[in-house]
């Protein structure tokens, strides 16, 4: 009975008690979730993804704020009337440099994982700002507090060496022209050409028919509108992309 | 001088705040910080009344520290109200739109407050302060560390009024269940360390041989959230004055350990802990030990083995890999097991003594509880098979199974708790009113009945109608329609989340009285007049 | 590392081990010998005097 004894020990002994069950939620964890942080290496390839342009990530982190995710969803499943309705199944390459990820857990309202270029920036800003009015049926908030917002950065840089650090590939250029392509991507009168070579297929343009000032408005719809845009599936193999 | 490091710690930490208030990079960070130097300003100016010069009166060592218990009671039944009263607002906003207030109480940042309300404050104050009360009386022995009880009390209170103003200011991780942002997740990562050794700190100077199985599940509770709660909350802060963070992993391996971290919150928060608060509280309310002590030892190891492996159940079919989602349903199917273990051993607890699900509300409210535990924990394991998931998944279904295990157990094994705890706690010779408990019972239960019911009802149907096609291959409905087909189930919803809520303030009225030395007069139980038992009899299986 | 290879015994020889494991645990729990203990441990709540 000598092993058997043992069991005394532990029952008995809250230092081991607390290391053994330590151990046991540990390892399921690690065995489980460890190979998937590998997985940068063999993620398909696909052409076309970047990081976002700094008035995007504007918008996204609004989109963050006001808890946007927990009514829709930024992830579609390969079913045949999710891809009817949504577009393409959504790829794990297409949120690589999302910080957090945003794909959601519940569908109050649709996925938006493609809604870019789906609706004009007119229809978005009027839906934001009373959604009834464009969707009858809709039961989502008013963000019309939006429009009168200016945007509260100081120094936006900051915010894309915070991304650097965790792994987006923002580079030297892109931090020292930061606050620069914030403001110019929502202005239609200024210079945009850096901007679009370090941002490629960035939408440029008033978005909130507001010229005289860049509101959180513009960067949430900015944001909107290049959901999903990025990914050309026309180049793109499936039989590559299955793990 | 008695709190004096403390009121100059304070001191020091509101001069911070009020610093941090005014050189804030963005300006609900600077709001935060108001908030945090008011909550702290008036801890200090609570300590600085109750201080005295006089040499401290020496502590019996002996007996058990129950002023956190009872602050923690309290707590529990405050928060409890404020969570549910904020989930009932928000069950009408889906249901009549135009009861947002934009900006700060729209659903989206409502919705936040309302889930970290219940599961973090309601839920976590019933845990701390039971988890307190069991593991003095099954050790027989005081709280570790002197004040460090106090700490890990009003630490907590901190961090969920930080959490919860964070909310409304639209300070979030979207991280759902771990939304409070970096700062406040660093002091829950101390409060959370100070509440280990606390409760370590008990079991090592115990004068009982055992480790009695309720101490098993409090301490695989502590110590699986201390875990789950700093790795999931590792991420990068834009600024040290700033309130913008962003996460350390990104898309599919942020997606992974977020559900990593939420199941397990369901598993080692919502479901560990309260089977501690169960292995303890149903055997005493039924005055007879626990069905079977070595089913209960399984029931742990089978339970915190099979747990962490779930998460991947609520990434079906998304960008993970297939095969972490097959390994998530399978093990998700094998949690059945154990939790119908479980509850098995939970019911029998009161084999020979059924009779008091007549006479006591108050076992009739935990033998409920187990029930809710074991539907649950049945329904969990059948969404998590991949083809009902298909269906169930982004719909109310989510929602009703969250909530039949919410509102059912671990609602209803707290409320028995705090209804056992509080008179022994005041030292009152009963509560207040075994009547209003009944009443509470019937409200709480209908309540969850029909708050579940309609969720069935309304997700099966949404499900169904985004995937419905006509005779030419068109999907049949728009997303709007379907939006609008929700509209009766969103209102018949708000209704059955107002009883609940309903419940809990007759149980507040009632607990109030307990407290204040009342009791009312009225008719005994039915039956509960003293009957002769039979001896019990007959060798039991698995005991 | 790799990810191939992590995820190949992720799902063999780390499953198999966690399994032996869980087997051991119940194995324990139950062994002859553990019912005046377990019996010992159940009476811990009841006998407390002071309530």
């Amino acid at each position: 009975m000598g092993l058997m004894d043992k069991h005394a020990i532990i029952e008995k002994n809250a230092s081991l008690l607390l290391v053994g069950s330590l151990l046991v939620v540990t390892v399921g964890g690690i065995v489980e979730i460890a190979p998937l942080f590998y997985l940068d290496n063999t993620i398909e390839k696909v052409e076309g993804m970047r990081p976002y342009s700094p008035l995007e990530l504007v918008g996204r982190n609004i989109y963050v704020r006001e808890g946007c995710y927990l009514c829709h969803s930024q992830m579609i499943r390969p079913f045949r009337d999710e891809v009817e309705r949504y577009g393409h199944y959504s790829l794990a390459a297409e949120s690589m440099y999302d910080h957090p990820f945003q794909w959601g857990s519940k569908r109050t309202g649709p996925d938006l994982a493609r809604v870019g270029d789906r609706y004009s920036n007119v229809w978005h800003v009027e839906h934001l700002t009373d959604p009834r009015s464009v969707v009858p049926e809709s039961i989502m908030p008013s963000y019309a507090f939006l429009k009168d917002a200016s945007i509260d950065v100081k120094d936006f840089s900051t915010h894309l060496v915070a991304n650097r650090r965790v792994g987006v590939p923002y580079n030297d250029d892109m931090i020292a022209h930061a606050n620069v392509d914030l403001m110019a991507q929502a202005d239609p009168s200024a210079d945009t050409s850096g901007l679009e070579a370090r941002y490629p297929k960035a939408k440029i343009g008033d978005f909130d028919g507001n010229p005289q000032q860049v509101t959180e408005m513009d960067a949430l719809v900015a944001y909107l509108q290049m959901l999903g845009t990025l990914v050309d599936f026309k180049n793109y193999d499936e039989a590559t992309g299955y793990r | 001088m008695k709190f004096g490091t403390e009121i100059v710690l304070l001191s020091l930490f509101a001069f911070a705040a009020f610093v941090a208030a005014g050189f804030g990079v963005d300006e609900p960070f600077r709001q935060h910080m108001l908030v945090l130097l008011i909550a702290l300003l008036g801890f200090a100016a609570v300590l600085l009344r109750n201080t005295s010069f006089a040499p401290a009166a020496a502590v019996d060592p002996s007996a058990y520290m129950d002023g956190p218990i009872r602050y923690g009671a309290i707590a529990t039944m405050f928060w409890g109200i404020v969570g549910m009263t904020v989930g009932v607002v928000i069950a009408l906003q889906l249901a009549y739109p135009d009861l947002n207030i934009q900006p700060w109480f729209n659903f989206g940042r409502l919705r936040p407050l309302h889930t970290s309300g219940v599961i973090f404050a309601f839920g976590g104050n019933a845990l701390l302060c039971t988890s307190m009360y069991v593991v003095q009386r099954t050790c027989r022995a005081r709280l570790f560390g002197g004040n460090l009880g106090w700490f890990v009390f009003w630490g907590y209170q901190l961090f969920i009024v930080m959490a919860a103003t964070g909310y409304l200011l639209g300070i979030t991780e979207s991280r759902e269940y771990a939304e409070p942002e970096w700062y406040v997740d660093i002091w829950l990562t101390i409060v959370w360390v100070a509440y280990l050794i606390l409760f370590l700190g008990t079991i090592l100077k115990r004068k009982e041989p055992h480790i009695y199985v309720a101490n098993w599940f409090y301490l695989s509770f502590i110590v699986t959230i201390a875990m789950l709660h700093v790795i999931n909350n590792l991420s990068m802060p834009a600024s040290f004055l700033g309130s913008k963070s962003y996460s350390a992993f990104s898309g599919v391996q942020d997606a992974l350990t977020q559900w990593w971290y939420g199941h397990n919150a369901v598993g080692f928060f919502l479901t560990a802990g309260f089977l501690g608060m169960m292995y303890y509280f149903v055997p005493k309310q039924a005055n007879r030990p626990v069905y079977s002590y070595r089913l209960s030892i399984i029931h742990f190891w089978a339970l915190i083995f099979l747990y962490i492996w779930a998460g991947p159940h609520h990434l079906h079919y998304t960008a993970l890999p297939d095969w972490a989602q097959t390994l998530g349903m399978a093990f998700s199917i094998m949690l059945w097991m154990p939790s119908w273990g479980g509850m098995i051993n939970g019911l029998m607890t009161l084999s020979g003594a059924w009779d008091k699900l007549r006479t006591d509300p108050i076992i009739r409210m935990m033998v409920m509880a187990i029930a809710f535990y074991g539907m649950s924990t049945f329904e969990g394991p059948m969404m998590s098979i991949k083809t009902v998931n298909s269906l169930s998944h982004y719909t109310d279904w989510t929602i009703g199974h969250v909530h039949s295990g919410a509102l059912g157990w671990v609602g209803m094994i707290s409320f028995g708790a705090i209804y056992y705890m509080v008179p022994k706690l005041w030292n009152r010779e009963r509560l207040y009113s075994l009547r209003l408990v009944t009443w509470h019972f019937w409200l709480a239960t209908l309540g969850i009945v029909v708050y579940a019911a309609v969720m069935w009802v309304s997700g099966i149907m949404q499900g169904l109608m985004w995937r419905e096609y006509d005779e030419q291959g068109f999907l049949v409905y728009s997303f709007a329609e379907t939006v609008a087909a929700m509209h009766p189930y969103y209102v018949m919803r708000a209704i059955g989340g107002a009883m609940y809520l309903s419940g809990a303030l007759i149980m507040a009225w009632n607990i109030t009285m307990t407290i204040l030395g009342y009791q009312r007069e009225e008719d005994p139980m039915p039956g509960s007049v003293p009957a002769f038992q039979p001896k019990r009899s007959g060798a039991r299986n698995w005991a | 590392m790799d990810y191939n290879l992590m995820r190949e015994f992720a799902d063999s020889w780390g499953l198999v081990a966690m399994a032996l494991f869980f087997v051991g645990a119940i194995a324990f729990a139950l062994r002859p010998g553990s019912r005046k203990m377990a019996d010992e441990a159940a009476q811990i709540p009841l006998e407390d005097g002071r309530s």
